[in-house]
């Protein structure tokens, strides 16, 4: 018998489908940014990824049960922990502009703009929503949020074709955040082993 | 005997060789990096294919007297 958690993949999916539909719908992928962290943080190491995030399986259904995968070995500078960590931090450079620019929406310097940004450069008009029932700061981080959901999921799908399935979660933010944190709570455990 | 071998520098602890192992032999030290139980892993190469940040051989390795 398969196991709740294995179906997570469905909810993935559904997420990148229903902001297709409402914007609003990427503010429930805050779930798949503080899970995680929060697991980590309480000790549990890399739980999230290990059983609970769905956008691995769906690599791994799209790359082994499709075979859309062509399984080949990673090149090493994408595995090293420079760009490990060097992604990372532009990752969270880029997540950080897009709070501020949430912020200028709220404190009224700027007006909402109705654009979902992919790969950090490329607009596509979003404007099909009508959002104008919540705050249009409310509205600007669903923009925001869902490009940063939508841009991930097209940098690990292109990974998924060329190497092996889960390659994005060898350079996944959360998956080096979550890494990150544990070696800093159970430094003292590594040491005794080493 | 055969058996995997863990880069535990390089390991990224993603679980997809914890997943893939029909021994059960694999664990993610606490979120850090995956550990093979030699006593149970039987070679079968099925995590050395899967690791998708390519960390895992599989080698020969002494049998304990
Ligand atoms: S590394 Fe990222 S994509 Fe992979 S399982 Fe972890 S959170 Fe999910
Ligand atoms: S699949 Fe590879 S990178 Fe992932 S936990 Fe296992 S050894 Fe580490
Ligand atoms: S070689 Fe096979 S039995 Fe050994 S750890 Fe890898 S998957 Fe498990």
């Amino acid at each position: 018998m398969k196991k709740w958690n294995e179906y997570l993949w469905i909810f993935s999916a559904l997420y990148l489908t229903l902001g297709f539909f409402n914007i609003l719908f990427a503010w429930i992928g805050m779930i798949c940014f503080i899970t995680p962290l929060l697991l980590s943080i309480i000790g549990k190491g890399k739980l999230y990824c290990n059983s609970y995030c769905g956008r691995g399986q769906l690599f791994e259904l799209l790359g082994d049960r499709l075979k859309l995968s062509s399984n080949r070995n990673i090149p090493a500078f994408l595995r090293s922990k420079w760009f490990r960590y060097g992604f990372l931090v532009f990752f969270m450079t880029m997540f950080g502009l897009m709070i501020f620019s949430t912020y200028l929406v709220f404190n009224g310097s700027n007006n909402l703009k109705e654009v979902v940004t992919l790969l950090w450069t490329i607009q596509l008009p979003w404007n099909w929503t009508n959002t104008s029932s919540v705050s249009p700061w409310i509205a600007q981080f669903a923009f925001g949020f869902y490009s940063v959901m939508l841009t991930s999921t097209i940098l690990g799908l292109l990974t998924m074709i060329f190497f092996k399935p889960r390659s994005w979660c060898v350079y996944c933010p959360m998956g080096t955040m979550t890494q990150g944190i544990s070696m800093l709570k159970y430094k003292k455990e590594i040491n005794k082993i080493r | 005997m055969k058996k995997a071998m863990v880069n535990q520098t390089e390991c990224v602890a993603c679980g997809v060789c914890k997943k893939v192992c029909p021994r059960q032999a694999i664990t993610i030290f606490h979120g850090i990096y995956a550990e093979v139980n030699e006593d149970l892993c039987v070679g079968c190469r099925k995590c050395e294919k899967a690791c998708p940040a390519s960390v895992i051989q599989v080698v020969q390795k002494e049998v304990k007297a």
